[in-house]
């Protein structure tokens, strides 16, 4: 009995810290991909390559980064955040948004040049334009969230460092299996992760089920 | 499901025979973090292959997963430090016999000022008591391994909730990791003395309390069953066994840790 209710805990944070990472990476990276996939500026390779750089980040040196920057003796150690879901975010962002801009730049870019030109024929503003372009590339944009949510919900190596994998604080899905593992609970951890794979396939279906509503509509 | 499971299963058959394979005098021996960590394999290994010829394939674990190892067939011998479990895995018919050896001290480690007072305490389960009292926060293992076994041995009835005491971090890591996190958190924390001393350098802690009775750390050794897990080499451990409680190890055990940390990490059981 105590054994489900900590299980629904740990999905609580899983999701929690998965769906936060996912929105703020979505948030940030989204229109910069948008920026650098519709047009052509100055440093535009410079920002492709970075991006493209950061998307190799090891998960483990992103969490070693952030856990430096809040840990007690560094510059963000004041704010006491080590170890939380917090910071577990922070670190799941610094991973993600790189993704989010890398992919919505290459989706975008197939047809952001014709879209633009459109606009700029019809006289729209600045803004329109940017709706009509994210309008337009709805069903790739909902793609980028989906990678997101799934790089985030399946991460360990950065949540375990920044978050400690606190019972009833800060322990996740991958971070439980990893310890089963070690503990030599084998099967009840491969029990997790298929688990976790559900929540997955739930996600991607309501995903699914979304984009065919609004096709519909 | 059952497919996935299949699949895997023979995915994890085909690894194992793999390393059954390789080198024809390599012995595999499962053992704990804290036995790895300190470094006493590392350094007693090359003088048994240079005894026996024996290559030693070192897995590192915590106590349960480093047994559960042995019983999926994966080991030839184990050497850890949990007697309860040690037992049932020889009444399972998983080992041949427990063979203690060598022993240490838990030490309890924690912030310099000592918030809760503990210096004094006469055992651990004192210690203990006091930290409770005035909620000073401490980090559990919270792993299965051998020093979360030993901890809540000496918390007994007492132990915190680490639902609702959020003084009482369960942090489900290994020994080091576990000493980084009470560092940061100011808290204190039940490990072996060996991992703590090569650790020490980069810990903002202390040793508060060494040495008492409640607190002492065994480790065994124990060779796999050939009547219950095929493919074991039998002869290595036996080899293994021999050397390890023999005359030249135990005088290398006894030296070991002396020239770096000023004293011994492991002492020899005297029979």
């Amino acid at each position: 009995m105590n054994m489900d209710r900590e299980l629904f805990q740990i999905l609580g944070v899983t999701l929690r810290m998965s769906l936060f990472s996912t929105c703020i990476s979505c948030l940030i990276g989204m229109p910069l991909g948008v920026l650098t996939g519709k047009g052509d500026f100055k440093g535009k390779g410079t920002i492709k390559k970075l991006t493209g750089t950061l998307m190799g980040l090891p998960p483990v040196v992103a969490g070693l980064i952030v856990y430096m920057l809040f840990s007690k003796n560094g510059p963000l150690g004041a704010l006491g955040l080590l170890f939380t879901v917090e910071v577990m975010v922070v670190a799941q962002c610094i991973l993600i948004t790189p993704v989010v801009i890398g992919i919505t730049e290459s989706m975008t870019s197939i047809n952001a040049k014709s879209i633009s030109e459109t606009a700029k024929g019809l006289n729209f503003s600045k803004r329109k334009t940017a709706l009509l372009l994210l309008s337009e590339n709805k069903q790739a944009l909902l793609s980028v969230v989906l990678t997101a949510f799934g790089r985030s919900i399946a991460e360990v190596g950065a949540v375990s460092l920044v978050g400690g994998n606190i019972q009833w604080k800060t322990r996740v899905m991958t971070t439980a299996i990893m310890l089963e593992t070690n503990k030599g609970n084998f099967s009840f951890a491969l029990a997790l992760g298929i688990v976790l794979l559900l929540i997955s396939l739930i996600v991607n279906v309501l995903a699914s089920v979304l984009v065919k509503e609004d096709k519909n509509a | 499901m059952k497919k996935l499971l299949s699949i895997l299963l023979v995915a994890v058959m085909l690894l194992s025979l793999a390393a059954c394979g390789a080198g024809t005098k390599t012995l595999r021996i499962s053992t704990t973090t804290s036995v790895n960590d300190s470094g006493l394999l590392g350094y007693l290994l090359p003088y048994f292959k240079e005894a026996t010829g024996y290559e030693v394939d070192v897995q590192s674990a915590g106590t349960g997963a480093a047994i559960q190892k042995a019983m999926d067939g994966n080991a030839d011998l184990i050497l850890v430090h949990s007697k309860a479990s040690e037992e049932k895995f020889v009444a399972d018919g998983y080992g041949v016999e427990r063979i203690p050896f060598m022993y240490n001290y838990f030490v309890i480690v924690g912030p310099k000022d000592d918030p809760a007072g503990i210096k004094d305490s006469k055992d651990a389960t004192a210690a203990f008591a006091k930290i409770a009292a005035s909620e000073a926060k401490f980090v559990s293992r919270g792993d299965d391994s051998g020093t979360h076994k030993a901890e809540l041995k000496i918390w007994a009835e007492t132990a915190p909730n680490a639902e609702t005491d959020t003084w009482y971090i369960n942090a489900g890591k290994g020994m080091g990791e576990c000493l980084t996190m009470a560092s940061e958190q100011g808290a204190y924390c039940l490990t072996d003395k060996a991992t703590f001393l090569s650790n020490a350098k980069n810990l903002d802690l202390e040793i508060l309390l060494a040495e008492g009775e409640d607190m002492k750390n065994t480790y065994s050794l124990i060779a796999c069953n050939p009547e219950k897990l095929p493919d074991i080499d039998t002869e290595g451990a036996k080899a293994f066994i021999d050397w390890m409680t023999g005359d030249e190890a135990s005088a290398l055990i006894a030296k070991y840790g002396e020239a770096e940390y000023g004293s011994a990490l492991f002492y020899l059981i005297e029979e």
